[in-house]
């Protein structure tokens, strides 16, 4: 656990007390995850240092960036990070190089120009380079700020809902970038965000806070199948499942999807046979049978067991967790159908799925 | 035409303008670390020393010039401090005015300044300083060019105000020709010998310049909204 990311904060703030223990591998996302007021960014901002009265421990591989019992605590600008702040809050009297070059010309390295270029590939900017940040696109800015936080070559990143302040069609221009970044960045990432979205595409680890504690933690697709976290329980509550591309059927633009516990066909997004994929399925779009279902237009069902059955968002609503093959999926079923199909722990049923959301 | 000020006169406008530009150069380094004091600081001393600063703006000139003449005189604490210093006595002479005219024009530079850092907030700096930069680093660096549309409305307006005081020069300055005589007193001059013409001159000089000074101020405003917006 020595080269990881080691976390163990707290901060009380009056009406709130941020407490907060994670131990993290040495690289990929981890999501942080949680309503707002829960105290994602407070914790980040604990992480970087920017909130003085936190105390407790922050260890990265060998470094220790804080330790308040041993009488260790380094400023901001001696912790080796990178910070994405949810606004792009670029320097305004910068042009964009000026913007990527501050932090690199701070650190004492010799690969700098190195490493500021692989930020500029790595994110697509190099055609903004000599442009004023004014004339930049809420896209475009945030993209400089996450390669502006990458130039300086830091051992660990921090991003604070990089896309919050932006609509959805620019999300979707960044959501590739992210994506690029979790496969090829070779440091630990701290992600926060409230979309269960972005948290379901973008996640290694997930760990979902709540009222500054930490309500679950571990591999994504576990953790949004969880009925016991309360905040999934919402209209996007939806799990996770890790397929396989298998077949494809030409004539009607369709791929088939393998996972442990089955296959689904999906519309044909021209990815190839063996492509790794994760599939989101969302509780609306489930729906339970006893029999294997027939003569239906929904083409995609599955054999599952109930596992638990728990509250949905309204009071008619019963939210169930299934078992499919190893794979955990959640129905968003009316209490009435589970008193009329008799469902309880243990009892094997027929899931249908009527949408399923291929993310790469 | 000829020039139709006379000798004095000009000697009053060039002494005016010596005092107006020296107050400012100085003004902005006293106000500066000020405005950003005042703009981040939570301490309890906030609000009295902001009250303070901005006691000039309401008290009559001739308040502050009497309590300078007395501190600065041979007798006050001050004065005491500059002749110990070997300075001698600093009423009626050129740096006593100076140091009147920075302490009358300091709302006029520490405001603008100080509304500039706030309106900054303490973004940047963070951002800054998650870039490796260190607090006075990213004070030079980055809250300064941020600041700098009210920088320059500060240097701006402590210029034309000085420019235009009286109350505070007549009071410690006397009105000494070469000295301490400068174009507000000047004016007054040459209303009491009767004068007209000569006073015509200055006055409506003073009018133009200080319409002019406005004028360019809202249109330097109007061009970094456009530029911001």
């Amino acid at each position: 656990m020595n080269r990881g990311l080691h976390i163990a904060v707290r901060l009380p703030r009056p009406g709130f007390a941020l407490s907060v223990g994670l131990d993290l591998p040495d690289q990929g996302i981890c999501v942080v995850f949680g309503p707002s007021g829960s105290g994602k960014t407070t914790l980040l901002r604990c992480v970087a240092g920017l909130e003085s009265a936190a105390r407790g421990i922050v260890r990265i591989g060998g470094a220790v960036w804080q330790d308040d019992r041993a009488g260790i605590r380094l400023p901001v600008w001696q912790r080796d990070l990178g910070y994405v702040f949810q606004e792009a809050s670029l320097f305004e009297h910068l042009d964009v190089r000026g913007n990527l070059e501050y932090g690199l010309r701070r650190t004492r390295r010799n690969d700098g120009e190195a490493g500021l270029m692989a930020a500029v590939k790595l994110l697509g900017i190099e055609s903004l380079m000599t442009r004023p940040v004014h004339t930049l696109s809420g896209g475009e800015r945030q993209r400089v700020a996450i390669a502006r936080a990458l130039a300086t070559q830091p051992r660990l990143l921090l991003l604070d809902e990089p896309m919050a302040s932006l609509d959805l069609a620019r999300r979707q221009e960044i959501m590739p970038w992210l994506e690029r970044m979790r496969d090829e960045l070779r440091i630990p990432m701290l992600y926060v965000t409230h979309s269960t979205d972005e948290a379901a595409r973008l996640a290694d680890h997930l760990v979902v806070l709540d009222a500054g504690q930490v309500r679950a933690q571990g591999a994504p697709a576990e953790v949004l199948a969880s009925v016991e976290s309360p905040v999934m329980a919402g209209g996007d509550a939806g799990t996770l499942v890790h397929a396989r591309i298998v077949e494809r059927d030409a004539d009607w633009h369709l791929i088939r999807a393998e996972f442990p516990g089955g296959s689904f066909w999906i519309g044909d997004g021209g990815q190839p046979i063996g492509t790794q994929v994760r599939l989101r399925i969302l509780a609306r779009d489930v729906s339970l049978q006893l029999q294997e279902p027939t003569q239906t237009s929904i083409q995609n069902h599955a054999q599952a067991m109930v596992e638990s059955i728990g509250e949905g968002p309204h009071p008619s609503q019963a939210q169930v967790r299934l078992r499919c093959g190893g794979v955990p999926l959640l129905a968003l079923v009316t209490k009435r159908a589970v008193n009329e199909l008799q469902l309880s722990p243990r009892r094997p049923v027929w899931v249908q799925v009527k949408t399923v959301a291929l993310i790469p | 035409m000829a020039i139709p000020l006379s000798h004095e006169s000009l000697q009053a406008v060039g002494l005016t303008l010596k005092l107006a530009a020296s107050t400012t150069a100085l003004l902005l380094v006293v106000a500066t670390p000020l405005a950003w004091w005042l703009s981040q600081t939570t301490s309890r001393w906030r609000a009295p020393i902001g009250a303070l600063v901005t006691l000039p703006l309401v008290l009559p000139p001739t308040v502050l010039g009497f309590y300078l003449l007395v501190a600065l005189g041979p007798q006050g604490p001050l004065g005491q401090f500059t002749q110990a210093m070997g300075w001698g006595v600093l009423s009626f002479t050129f740096t006593g005015l100076l140091i009147g005219s920075i302490i009358f024009s300091l709302p006029f530079a520490v405001q603008p300044i100080q509304h500039a850092f706030e309106a900054i907030g303490k973004r940047p700096m963070e951002v800054a300083a998650t870039l490796r930069a260190r607090p006075l680093d990213a004070f030079f660096t980055v809250a300064l060019p941020l600041a700098r549309p009210g920088i320059v409305t500060a240097a701006i307006l402590s210029f034309a105000h000085t420019v235009g005081e009286f109350g505070v020069v007549l009071m410690i300055g006397g009105n000494i020709p070469g000295k301490t005589r400068v174009v507000s007193t000047q004016i007054y001059g040459h209303v009491e010998a009767m004068e007209y013409a000569q006073a015509h001159w200055l006055a409506a000089g003073m009018l133009l310049f200080s319409f002019a000074v406005l004028l360019g101020l809202a249109l330097m405003k109007r061009r970094m909204d456009r530029i911001l917006a």
